[in-house]
């Protein structure tokens, strides 16, 4: 009771606060909230001001208006008929184009170089060190520019594929040819290759909000089948070998359902190529892959390819040696050892560090301007942007999409880190 | 109270940002030095030369205002800018107009909020392409690889004409002109495609110019003129008038020699309010009464400036043609300056 009494009445003055450590840190917080609350509004209250002092106001109809510009590189139909919306969208498969395939081949080179720096082959060795040195310190917007310039410039022009009627009367060869077998065509603007083209396609289906090309999805949904299917043999043979101790013999079964499905389909569409062909200024028929394209994937991958090969580095000298060694005393081979013991378990420290080299890799895209490449940043963040003047509205788009599609790639990979995590057992 | 604090922090944010808008007049006075959006390099239109000294026929309208607004031609800081990138500078205030072959067009005015005050080059787009390409008329274009700038009226004619015409084309989308010059000449476009006469200033720094024709087809308009923000009016109007001036002196006869001479003989009562001899005209605008006289006399007047640049026995050798005076049949004419 006499305690009781001790604790003073009037608990809480001001100055308690600033002094009182209890208090302090609350008001600090607050502080920092209102600044930060203040510096937001301020923000904001100067955009709608600025906004509206120009006439112009917030808002994305825009992108439901025509277009009016081309795309030099198309994966979906776009004309300057089509939609500013419809332009970022042919924006985005270029971007997640670029993005995808680099990612998949900056992880196989940079794999592979990273196994190599560690080989005992002093030669291998070093110069896999040159390769990652000059690439991880060079800036990669010169990477893009010189892969392109040297597409460009070490190429024969179109016309130089052209045979004249002299030209066939005196038996001379035109300065360029066509190679693999005369079916594609590298020219000073991209690399003509055969496209697949079939007789009795099955057409296309108007969703209203899209169409979708039935051919396309119907080779995609019988690949996706026979994959399946295949999974099920394998694991059927796994399943008898654990019961049985011996594997049936699957090979021939999973080749047959792998092919036979898909190569009945195309001969059943009537699957043929068409071969590209020199016609006026450039090779009409078949696919146009531009240079600025190839320039970006090559330059984007060597880049990246070296950041993920120190990574993959790192994570095989994270293993420790007892374990290549308990390997090598079972009797297995070092490649072996390499793909059964050392990489799963460096896969773990590997894939972290890895899911920002995929997400690098993806924003990096957006230097494709450097070389005319139209990904997103060409079309939303470029044309659109400068044709309507509204730099605001496409400008916070673009950091919209640029962000969900990295926060994709994360989950996807965090998905994968926790599947080959260890699990505890 | 805290209320109130913070309603007042933003209605003074809200007046620095408006005042940043208004008043570029006095911003220029201020500052001493008038903020010119060019091109990043266009022989005869704006171009810097190996000792940055920037000269060409936009860049002559720049050395105008600020004469006129200054009183010396040489306070102008001239600021490189792309077809992409310009409207933008202009609209963030990083420049106070931009000369650089810019086209007025209806969604420029409207929709992205801009003040074209004047033509002073109509022209129209053409192509270009080499002679051994045995190509004479754009219609026979099908197929071909065309280089284009980017955020140009340019690529939106392009993709009509073609559409019209019904033949096909392979854009090559380039941020500028060296940049498609250096695809153009390389051969990774069979065709150049801009205003004729950026075709004709392009041609005039190739090494090999005699192996390059701009072909007959001009397949738009491109009245191309100097731009300011819009909403600030009295800007727009020094800008619009100090060209004018620079009309009326190739209409009376008045040159950057002869000026002086004019100023101190004169009795043409349209001279004389022109170069301030009577009349306040030039305070009306908020300048000194000398303010057109010094514009006058820095870079002399429009047809100084067009064959000095430009015209015919310069490397670039545009006729007037359109850009005629409307007296000898062309469409350039100034309001009456009273
Ligand atoms: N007049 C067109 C085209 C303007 C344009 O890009 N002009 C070219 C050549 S005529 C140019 O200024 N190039 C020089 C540079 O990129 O700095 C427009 O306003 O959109």
């Amino acid at each position: 009771m006499a305690m009781a009494t001790d604790v003073p009445k009037d608990g809480f003055r001001l100055s308690m606060l600033i002094y009182d450590t209890r208090y302090r840190s609350y008001t600090i917080q607050l502080v920092v909230l209102v600044l930060f609350a203040l510096a937001v509004a301020w923000l904001l209250n100067n955009t709608v001001q600025n906004l509206a002092a120009r006439g112009k106001e917030f808002n994305y109809a825009f992108l439901w208006q025509r277009a009016g510009y081309d795309i030099g590189q198309q994966l979906i139909p776009y004309t300057n008929d089509s939609t500013h919306f419809r332009a970022l969208l042919v924006g985005l498969i270029n971007t997640l184009v670029v993005a995808f395939l680099g990612c998949i081949f900056a992880t196989i080179l940079g794999v592979v170089v990273g196994v190599l720096r560690l080989s005992n082959n002093w030669l291998v060795s070093r110069l896999m060190t040159i390769y990652v040195e000059t690439f991880r310190n060079v800036p990669l917007l010169l990477w893009i520019l010189l892969s392109y310039v040297i597409l460009s410039e070490v190429t024969p022009l179109p016309r130089d594929f052209r045979v004249t009627d002299e030209m066939e009367a005196a038996g001379e060869a035109p300065n360029a040819s066509m190679i693999l077998f005369d079916t594609v065509a590298v020219t000073n603007r991209g690399t003509n290759i055969p496209s697949p083209l079939f007789e009795r396609g099955l057409g296309t289906l108007d969703l209203g909000f899209m169409t979708l090309n039935l051919t396309f999805w119907a080779v995609v949904a019988v690949i996706a089948g026979s994959v399946f299917v295949n999974r099920r043999i394998l694991a059927s043979a796994r399943a008898a070998q654990a019961a049985t101790g011996l594997r049936p013999v699957t090979w021939w079964k999973s080749i047959l359902v792998l092919f036979a499905p898909v190569i009945a389909l195309l001969v059943a569409m009537g699957f043929h190529l068409e071969i590209p062909e020199l016609k006026g200024f450039n090779f009409a028929g078949g696919i146009l892959v531009a240079h600025s394209f190839t320039a970006l994937l090559i330059a984007l991958t060597l880049y990246t390819a070296a950041f993920i090969a120190e990574i993959v580095r790192a994570g095989i000298q994270a293993i420790s040696r007892g374990q290549s060694e308990a390997a090598f005393a079972l009797g297995l081979r070092p490649n072996r050892t390499m793909s059964l013991i050392i990489l799963p378990q460096a896969l773990r420290v590997i894939i972290p560090p890895l899911i920002s080299q995929y997400l690098n890799l993806t924003k990096n895209t957006s230097l494709g301007i450097a070389v005319s490449y139209l990904d997103l940043r060409g079309t939303l963040g470029g044309i659109t942007l400068n044709q309507t003047g509204r730099e605001l509205e496409c400008m916070l788009l673009m950091m919209l999409i640029y962000l969900t599609i990295s926060l994709s790639i994360s989950t996807v990979m965090n998905l994968y880190n926790k599947s080959v995590q260890l699990k505890a057992r | 109270m805290k209320k109130s604090v913070f309603f007042g922090a933003l209605a003074a944010t809200t007046l620095v940002s408006g005042m940043a808008l208004a008043g570029t007049l006095d911003d220029v006075k201020a500052r001493g030095e008038l903020l010119c959006g060019s091109n990043t390099g266009l022989t005869g239109f704006g171009n810097p030369d190996a000792s940055g000294n920037w000269s060409g026929f936009d860049v002559d309208l720049c050395r105008a205002v600020a004469a006129a607004v200054l009183g010396d031609p040489n306070k102008v800081k001239f600021i490189p800018t792309t077809g992409e990138t310009r409207f933008t500078a202009l609209q963030s205030g990083e420049v106070d107009m931009l000369a650089r072959n810019s086209t007025w067009t209806a969604s420029r005015d409207s929709e992205l909020a801009l003040d074209f005050v004047a033509v002073n080059y109509y022209d129209g787009q053409g192509f270009m392409v080499k002679k051994d390409l045995g190509v004479s008329s754009a219609k026979e274009l099908d197929g071909a690889t065309v280089c284009i700038q980017t955020g140009t009226t340019t690529e939106l004619n392009l993709a009509d004409f073609f559409k019209q015409n019904n033949i096909t084309y392979q854009p090559v989308t380039v941020a500028d002109d060296s940049e498609a010059q250096r695809q153009y000449l390389a051969g990774a476009c069979d065709a150049y495609t801009t205003d004729a006469s950026g075709l004709a200033a392009s041609r005039a720094t190739m090494p090999d110019a005699d192996n390059h024709i701009i072909l007959p087809e001009i397949i738009s308009k491109e009245p191309l003129g100097p731009v300011v923000r819009h909403g600030d009016n009295n800007w727009g109007d020094v800008v619009r008038w100090t060209y004018y001036a620079l009309l009326i002196a190739e209409e009376k006869g008045i040159t950057k020699d002869n000026v002086e001479e004019v100023l101190a003989s004169s009795t043409d009562e349209e001279v004389k309010r022109l170069l301030g001899a009577s009349g306040d005209m030039g305070a009306k605008f908020g300048l000194d009464n000398a303010a057109f006289k010094n514009a006058i006399a820095a870079v002399g007047n429009y047809g100084e400036i067009f064959s000095r640049n430009i015209g015919e026995g310069t490397t670039i050798n545009l006729a007037r043609g359109l850009n005629a005076l409307w007296t000898q049949g062309g469409l350039q004419y100034a309001p009456p300056f009273r």
